[in-house]
């Protein structure tokens, strides 16, 4: 007869057989059992958190800047629902995280009892599966499962929910072992016959650009060299999206930067103009298409993706491949090398003038704002971050704002898996305990939180879990006392009625470091930043660091209200030249 | 909101809506009929009508029958995030006008009314092949199968001999011929 384990026991079974080794979590009655039995398994070490969503969030950040899945344990009713906006970042973004929740005893369930609620039916809009486990001898497979559908295709959050009384039955452990086919929901099956095409319309292609995105991370550092290898081959220009930041290293010269709603110039530019546009792991957002009928009007557009779903969603494509990123560049690099390998010098020629109309774009300088002696601009602050950092190999996280997108237009990437942002949701908050899964991960490495003061107060709890494991992450806040990017829609768009933008009454945030027990550093002006980002720096403990930044800043280059990718609204430096101020301004 | 400035407010090209009968196989386990049901109303898609019954105990799989109205790209999001959903064996789709397709709804009339109303009630239903399925000396109670649209039809214009309660499923679909979906 087989040995029996208490569903506990299972539950970390299954998590050494999935080489789990860190675990974000916060005890509650519903998961006890589960708590109970943590002392028995050394492998699996546990961080408890300040508050459920700051479990998510570092859960993502342990995933991203890993490649691995994310793990959380919380208790039932609030312990779950305080999670679910980690679960729906992570949807947004495709972060793999398997969340176990605790729940009432089977027998309670439905009852209203005491920290009951529908967490599978709460959770179904943002997860990729649920499990409600009623039968202990179910718990092995349903948790082998869960770790299977959150890491393979396009990866996301899944959770397991069990039952207090299933925790203390005892069953059958199942090992893990590999199936071949989920279900039929991975999706690798793309032809030869799409790669020649796609190497046909590279080879024809005049007015060409490569749009990446968190795809190429998410198939894992291989496929970022892969990537790069293709770009350097064809001589072709490459932007990206927010996730995608660091598949190909940011000062290369045919990168051109970001794109999108506080794309570049020339990265904007050039999806409109260009006449083929080959969409690796990307997915058409909003924030990167603008007003979808006037969008790239006149290219050839190839898709590739390992969703299905992706396709054709936002944007219709002439050439889809379903797959994943590293086996679809493998193939097309194998093929450009067995029929042409003179396919680069030629293809040079073919789009020279495309690089010269890309050059006088890029002479517009769109990432230019006007220095200032007495106060901090933001964009220098992140310049000056960027130079004393970059160096070091740095984990960069951020809230959401305009520092972040400040913090992705000038600091730049050169490796995958250093930038964790939340982009699809949009979660203010993200940044500090993703910083905190970072480090847990990373323990040597630099790990920074670039922050704005209003997004980082709502996770700011967690700076007790950095204090408790000794994690010397670095909190960069630009300070400028406002939601500043809801104070620039409010300015640009709604008739500078700053309607509840301004935060009246913040806290001393260098005192609030020492209360949490670690460093505050303050920096008031230009010359002061550099001594302090080094003093920073130098701290071997948690700093949170008060960058007092210019309070009327706004992020430009802008494409506002709904236009197409090459009306956009660039910086004060710009719109100086060409005497548009005023009521002008909201309505270019 | 009056001449909204967002990015948020740019809806695309209004496109030519179809009826679509989506069939989908899938594990009979608690919560799929959630999981389908919640992917339509969480992307905003059109239920017309949704018919589910388990068609295979020993492998427990159900068979969801969904109508539903939507343009081409809408119809193909649809099939694709079905797809996508864990229980989900295979999903298939017919365009209501195919005629390769069989579509049926089944309805049940209950008439209150004199004998003679109640004879001419089932003379009207003799083409959607009546059955009696219980009759008293003031009432009966009638099922038909046909389309939605003859059943629509009917329950008008069955009012004038008593009709009293209309029941009725949503669609359920076959294809013709010895072909079978895989």
């Amino acid at each position: 007869m087989p040995k029996l384990y208490s569903g506990a026991e299972i539950v970390f079974k299954c998590l050494e057989d999935q080489n789990v080794s860190h675990l974000f979590g916060y005890p509650g009655g519903a998961v006890l059992p589960i708590y109970d039995e943590l002392k028995n398994f050394n492998s699996v070490k546990h961080i408890l958190v300040r508050h459920e969503q700051g479990a998510g969030h570092a859960a993502e950040g342990y995933a991203r800047s890993t490649g691995k899945p994310g793990v959380l344990l919380v208790t039932s009713g609030p312990g779950a629902t305080n999670a679910v906006t980690a679960l729906t970042d992570a949807y947004m973004d495709s972060v793999p995280l398997v969340c176990i929740t605790g729940q009432v005893p089977t027998h309670l369930i439905g009852t209203d009892a005491f920290q009951e609620c529908d967490t599978t039916g709460i959770t179904r809009p943002c997860t990729k599966h649920n499990w409600l486990v009623k039968d202990v001898n179910d718990l092995a497979e349903v948790m082998h499962k869960a770790f299977e559908v959150a890491t393979t295709g396009r990866p996301g959050p899944v959770l397991v929910d069990i039952p207090k009384d299933i925790q203390f039955q005892k069953g059958k452990y199942k090992n893990f072992t590999k199936a071949k086919k989920l279900n039929g929901k991975s999706h690798d099956n793309f032809s030869q016959k799409n790669i020649d095409e796609l190497i046909k319309l590279i080879s024809k292609a005049k007015k060409p650009i490569f749009y990446t995105g968190g795809g190429v991370i998410n198939s894992g550092p291989k496929a970022s060299e892969l990537l790069r290898e293709l770009v350097y081959a064809t001589g072709f220009p490459i932007t990206s999206t927010l996730q995608g930041l660091g598949c190909f290293p940011a000062d290369d010269n045919q990168f051109l930067g970001m794109l999108g709603m506080h794309g570049t110039f020339e990265a904007n530019n050039a999806m409109y103009s260009c006449d083929l546009m080959i969409n690796v792991g990307a997915r058409f957002d909003d924030r990167i298409t603008g007003k979808i009928d006037e969008f790239s009007p006149k290219s050839k557009k190839v898709h590739i993706d390992i969703d299905p779903s992706s396709i054709n969603k936002n944007v219709k494509v002439d050439l889809a491949i379903v797959g994943d990123i590293k086996s679809v560049l493998t193939s097309t690099l194998k093929t450009i090398k067995k029929s042409k390998n003179n396919f680069s010098k030629s293809n040079k020629h073919q789009i020279s003038n495309w690089w010269e109309q890309i050059q006088k774009w890029r002479s517009k300088r769109s990432l230019d704002y006007i220095g200032n002696e007495e106060t901090i601009k933001p964009q220098y602050a992140i310049e000056r971050l960027y130079e004393l950092t970059k160096d070091k190999d740095t984990y960069i996280t951020t809230e959401v704002g305009q520092h972040q997108m400040w913090a992705a237009q000038h600091y730049k990437f050169n490796k995958p898996n250093r930038w964790m942002t939340s982009g699809g949701l949009g979660t203010m908050g993200y940044g500090l305990p993703a910083a905190v899964g970072v480090q847990i991960a990373h323990p040597k490495k630099l790990v920074i939180d670039i922050a704005g003061e209003a997004s980082v107060l709502m996770t700011m709890q967690e700076m007790s879990t950095a204090v408790q494991y000794n994690l010397p992450i670095k909190i960069f806040i630009l300070n400028n006392e406002y939601m500043g990017m809801v104070r620039q829609w409010q300015e640009l768009l709604h008739d500078k009625n700053y309607s509840e933008s301004y935060t009246a009454a913040l806290p001393d945030f260098v005192k609030m470091a020492e209360a949490y027990g670690c460093v505050g550093i303050r920096a008031k002006t230009p010359e002061e930043l550099d001594d302090k980002i080094i003093e920073m720096l130098n701290t071997d403990r948690p700093v949170i660091f008060d960058c007092l930044v210019d309070k009327q800043e706004n992020c430009y280059p802008m494409i506002p209200s709904g236009k197409p990718h090459n009306q956009m609204l660039l910086g004060p430096k710009d719109q100086k030249e060409k005497k548009i101020t005023g009521k002008g301004r909201t309505l270019v | 909101m009056a001449n909204s400035k967002s990015a948020y407010s740019f809806a695309g090209k209004k496109q030519k809506l179809d009826t679509h009968i989506i069939v989908v196989w899938v594990d009979n386990e608690s919560g799929v009929l959630a999981r389908v049901v919640g992917l339509f109303s969480g992307r905003g898609y059109n239920i017309e009508s949704l018919a589910v019954a388990e068609v295979d105990q020993k492998q427990n799989i159900s068979r969801i029958t969904i109508v539903t109205t939507g343009t081409p790209q809408v119809v193909d999001q649809i099939k694709l995030q079905l797809k996508k959903l864990v229980p989900v064996h295979k999903v298939a789709d017919f365009k209501r006008e195919d005629k390769n397709v069989i579509f049926k709804e089944m309805a049940l009339f209950k008439f209150v009314a004199n004998n003679i109303k109640l004879n001419k009630a089932f003379e009207a239903c003799k083409k959607f092949n009546p059955v009696l399925l219980d009759k008293t000396t003031k009432s009966n109670v009638i099922q038909i199968t046909a389309l939605r649209r003859e059943i629509d039809n009917m329950s008008k214009n069955l009012k004038k001999f008593g009709l009293v309660s209309v029941s009725r499923t949503g669609a359920v679909a076959m294809t013709r011929g010895s072909e079978v979906f895989k």
